[in-house]
């Protein structure tokens, strides 16, 4: 067989999920959340603290030479950039799981967006106030897609603090957006994060001229 | 974890060699299976694993014999989601797994989902 010589798993050394792990087979529909921030903020200490499985990471690759250009004369000569994604999973009921993805918020991370936001219930813009800047990019690009989203600040310790108005102002965010203070570190806070989400997707299904 | 832990454990930057998973998947991109194979759709097999089987196919119907999103088995097998989700379409397209449907976006949001979701999240 001649694809013998291309094998990257071997079948036999796979490591599985712990039984611990394992969804029961009742699980018949998954939704997602997308936590996005710059690196550090927190996504996957957010995404740890809920989740019901350590964090896994997913990867994905992005070739290298020629973005947006057919360069066939090149193609052997491309080489990939792999970027990984943090995610857990909570289990909503027997048949119902949501998985969270933490994913860079920089630009140039964004290749990946297409496939994590599609049929996404909405996302959670984590925000360090020492790192304000990469928020900017990463709101206006989530109102371009018309992805329903809430924003959570950290707080570091040694961070400073705003009034929320004042962060509203200097993030250019619309009055009907949520901003959250959170401890990315503590179940509770980030759980809280996720349903603040939920409650302003809720606002939106019943009044839909937000969406 | 505290943030520095975290920062180690962020997103990397690393140089590697498509032309193996190329390989793997014998060359096609993905493209029609990614219409319909999302990060989260849950995969479960429908038998165990056969002799013959390429080895990736053999892992993932191994891996989900209880059902697992597309983004766990890209986890658990190392290999990027665009990969995985070929091999997902080929075990589709052989009916040796099945796909459980992920929640349309067209039914977004979706009052009654976003309670459960709620409930769910207020027992944790």
């Amino acid at each position: 067989m001649d694809f013998k010589s291309s094998e990257l798993v071997d079948a036999d050394s796979v490591v599985g999920p712990r039984a611990e792990d394992t969804l029961p087979s009742s699980a018949t529909a998954a939704v997602k959340i997308v936590i996005v921030g710059g690196f550090g903020v927190g996504k996957t200490t957010l995404v740890g603290s809920v989740s019901e499985i350590r964090p896994l990471t997913t990867e994905e690759t992005m070739t290298q030479a020629g973005v947006g250009v057919d360069d066939i004369a090149g193609v052997e000569r491309k080489t990939a950039t792999t970027v990984a994604m943090d995610f857990g999973r909570i289990s909503i009921n027997e048949e119902l799981v949501l998985y969270l993805f933490g994913t860079p918020g920089q630009q140039r991370f964004w290749f990946l967006w297409n496939g994590l936001f599609r049929g996404a219930l909405g996302a959670v813009v984590l925000v360090d106030t020492r790192r304000l800047e990469v928020s900017f990019d990463v709101i206006g690009r989530l109102e371009e897609r018309d992805v329903p989203f809430v924003v959570a600040i950290n707080t570091f310790p040694d961070a400073p603090t705003y009034p929320t108005e004042e962060l509203r102002a200097a993030l250019d965010l619309p009055a009907h957006v949520p901003i959250v203070d959170c401890d990315a570190r503590k179940r509770a806070s980030s759980r809280d994060v996720l349903l603040t989400l939920m409650r302003y997707l809720h606002s939106l299904a019943v009044t839909p001229e937000h969406s | 974890m505290s943030d520095a832990e975290e920062k180690k454990n962020e997103p990397e930057w690393n140089e590697g060699d498509p032309e193996r998973l190329y390989v793997i998947t014998k060359g096609r991109s993905g493209s029609t299976a990614k219409a319909t194979i999302d990060l989260v759709t849950l995969i479960v097999s429908r038998s165990g694993p056969t002799s013959g089987m390429q080895p990736e196919h053999s892992a993932i119907v191994r891996l989900c014999q209880s059902p697992l999103s597309v983004a766990e088995i890209s986890a658990y097998l190392h290999l990027p989601v665009s990969v995985v989700s070929v091999l997902v379409a080929d075990l589709l397209a052989d009916e040796r797994v099945e796909a459980r449907a992920l929640v349309p976006p067209a039914q977004l949001p979706d009052a009654a989902l976003i309670e459960a979701v709620m409930h769910g999240l207020q027992k944790l």
